[in-house]
């Protein structure tokens, strides 16, 4: 028998991942939608957070969202309180979401009338890093009962996210949270990064946030405009 | 726990090539990142698991783990961190969040015997 040959191949194993990722986002950039995705660890608030920003921006915009959840579709009937249109993606054992989910949750269903959409991943804060999922934000959520040092555990998240959002700001005394030396933390993994502070449930930062997420969106539909011929 | 679904794609991936090369793959190997968010150790106990059954059944994956490089603005070069919690320059100290090489999840090439 022949001793074996080295065949160079170079690909990526995720090159089908990125296919229908691109291609959302293609769809995403010509629909007009600006599209937000959450991360998180479970019971970071991912879903009052997102509650609070589709009632908050459905005054003004056309939002709607996509939520993941492993197994229950509790999450999509507490979005749906907000009366934005909410369709839920169950991943059974699956620990995150794929473009492709994102793709399949999306047939038949118009989103050419929307302003923003929201993709809320599986809460976990390792496997969501490896799946582009074609949209336009990641938020990392990080609540400040979770202890300072998580973004120094999980660095591949906060370099895989856009913005970083410290969530539960209303509890940041009684849990004696040491803000510095978070901001320090998510700055060491991630230098540069945008640090947003907020409270669903008291309304803290919220605004600011907002008109942050509108900013984005107004930017990336001008410069959409301007390339085209 | 998606290193099980990563194993199916490499696996998936190489048998590909080995049907369209004729031949049987002994080995694949893969550039693996430090930061592409993937566990070497739980991708070799799946990897087997993945393989067992397919034409790559008894083939071995060996995995090139890749250390994250960033660019440093100050040095103007490329620089291998010392950390993987600080994002900076290991010799002038300057923070960066330029990624150039730690991402990586490729298979770089194949082990055929034909």
């Amino acid at each position: 028998m022949s001793t074996p040959r080295l065949v160079e191949v170079r690909k990526n194993v995720l090159k089908q991942n990125d296919v229908i990722a691109r291609s959302l986002r293609e769809r995403f950039q010509n629909e007009g939608v600006f599209v937000v995705s959450l991360v998180s660890s479970p019971g970071a608030g991912k879903t009052t957070f997102l509650e609070k920003t589709l009632t908050l921006l459905r005054d003004r915009y056309r939002v709607a969202a996509l939520v993941g959840d492993l197994a229950t579709e509790n999450d999509a009937m507490r979005l749906a309180r907000s009366g934005a249109p909410v369709k839920q993606i169950t991943t059974g054992t699956l620990c995150h979401l794929e473009a492709a989910m994102v793709q399949s949750a999306l047939s038949g269903w118009d989103t050419t009338n929307l302003d923003f959409l929201f993709i809320e991943n599986v809460g976990n804060l390792v496997c969501p890093s490896s799946y582009d999922l074609g949209e336009d934000l990641r938020l990392v959520l990080m609540s400040v009962t979770e202890g300072e040092d998580k973004p120094l555990k999980y660095p591949t998240i906060f370099n895989s996210a856009d913005v970083a959002v410290i969530t539960k700001m209303d509890l940041a005394e009684a849990v004696e949270f040491d803000e510095h030396a978070a901001i320090a933390n998510i700055q060491a993994v991630r230098p540069g990064m945008t640090i947003l502070k907020v409270s669903a449930k008291s309304g803290f930062g919220l605004q600011e946030y907002l008109n942050y997420l509108v900013h984005l969106a107004e930017s990336k539909s001008t410069a959409h405009a301007e390339s085209r011929p | 726990m998606h290193e099980l679904s990563i194993a199916m794609s490499i696996v998936d991936m190489a048998e590909e090539e080995a049907t369209q090369r004729h031949g049987r793959v002994v080995a694949v190997h893969l550039r693996l990142g430090q930061l592409a968010g993937v566990v070497k150790d739980a991708l070799l106990s799946c990897y087997s698991m993945a393989s067992s059954g397919t034409l790559l059944e008894g083939s071995e994956l060996r995995v090139e783990e890749v250390p994250v490089e960033i660019f440093c603005g100050t040095c103007n070069a490329p620089r291998v961190l010392s950390s993987m919690q600080w994002f900076a320059c290991p010799v002038c100290g300057t923070p960066s969040a330029a990624v150039v090489h730690g991402k990586e999840l490729e298979v770089s090439a194949l082990e055929i015997e034909e």
